[in-house]
């Protein structure tokens, strides 16, 4: 399922309308995903605090959209690309990938709460497709 | 037996009464045959589901959407026995249909995309985890059957 040229164009219109957004985006994204599986809270057990808008996981939510934001710009060549997140994620982080896929999903629910016209079907396609492929990418060097 | 809080009764009995049946059903479904393509596989009788637009404007795509969405309707008026409720749409779905379950919830993340276009700002992540522990409920119960 690798992304067509109609989906990288998809991705990049959706990302030239949304990215304004990018940290409200990601603060939203990472507190939901608390809320909704808390089993990912494991991960920032280290955070003195895990209420929804705090600053850590306002700082958070950020970070992965700046990573967002970069694999936009490498969409030609993920592997590549993230190639230092992924060795990141893969030795020092550790998460485990199943993870990733959590963290899309509430990516999207945020996109389409906060742009429900311009997350049409077929732009979902294209941004799932995408982010499936970043997190292809991101785990690929963890074993 | 599913055990409920009163703020996820309250929730999902809110969401439901709010959300167009007629609008969130075949839009849900819609999304689905577009987003999951492989999900087509058991639409063939359906006509043409050639590109998205065909899609959206196919009256048998809107018709199953509704008749998906009423479905949701019988577990959120048996919140308490949904898996009761649902033994012969389970078995429906298993033998007659020959639906693979894993496309359940694909259907059920299409369904969480609209209905956060829908409410926007409302559908907080507390709103949000009650209405995806409903729809793994009538997942899980929808797949109940199998065998």
């Amino acid at each position: 399922m690798s992304l067509s040229d109609k989906d990288k164009s998809a991705v990049k219109a959706l990302w030239s309308k949304i990215n304004k957004s990018a940290d409200v985006i990601g603060d939203d994204a990472v507190s939901r995903m608390i809320v909704v599986y808390p089993q990912t809270k494991t991960y920032f057990a280290h955070w003195p605090d895990l209420t929804p808008g705090s600053i850590h996981i306002k700082a958070h939510g950020k970070k992965v959209m700046g990573g967002i934001a970069l694999a936009v710009s490498k969409i030609d060549d993920l592997k590549a690309g993230l190639s230092d997140l992924s060795e990141q994620h893969a030795f020092k982080l550790r998460v485990d990938p199943a993870n990733f896929k959590i963290l899309n999903h509430c990516i999207m629910v945020v996109i389409s709460s906060m742009f429900p016209k311009d997350f049409t079907p077929e732009a979902h396609v294209s941004l799932d497709k995408f982010l499936s492929a970043v997190a292809l990418a991101l785990a690929e060097k963890y074993r | 037996m599913v055990e409920w809080t009163d703020f996820e009764r309250d929730t999902i009995k809110d969401i439901f009464s709010r959300i167009k049946y007629d609008v969130v059903g075949p839009a849900a479904f819609a999304r689905c045959l577009v987003v999951y393509p492989w999900t087509q596989r058991y639409f063939g009788g359906f006509g043409n589901l050639d590109n998205a637009a065909a899609i959206k404007g196919n009256p048998m795509v809107s018709k199953h959407g509704t008749t998906i969405i009423q479905g949701l309707d019988r577990a959120v008026k048996n919140m308490d026995d949904i898996e009761n409720t649902y033994t012969e749409l389970s078995v429906l779905h298993s033998e007659k249909l020959h639906v693979d379950p894993d496309n359940f919830k694909l259907l059920a993340d299409c369904l969480t995309i609209v209905v956060a276009a829908q409410l926007g700002k409302e559908f907080t992540g507390e709103v949000q985890a009650a209405f995806q522990k409903f729809l793994a409920v009538v997942v899980s119960s929808l797949g109940r059957q199998y065998h």
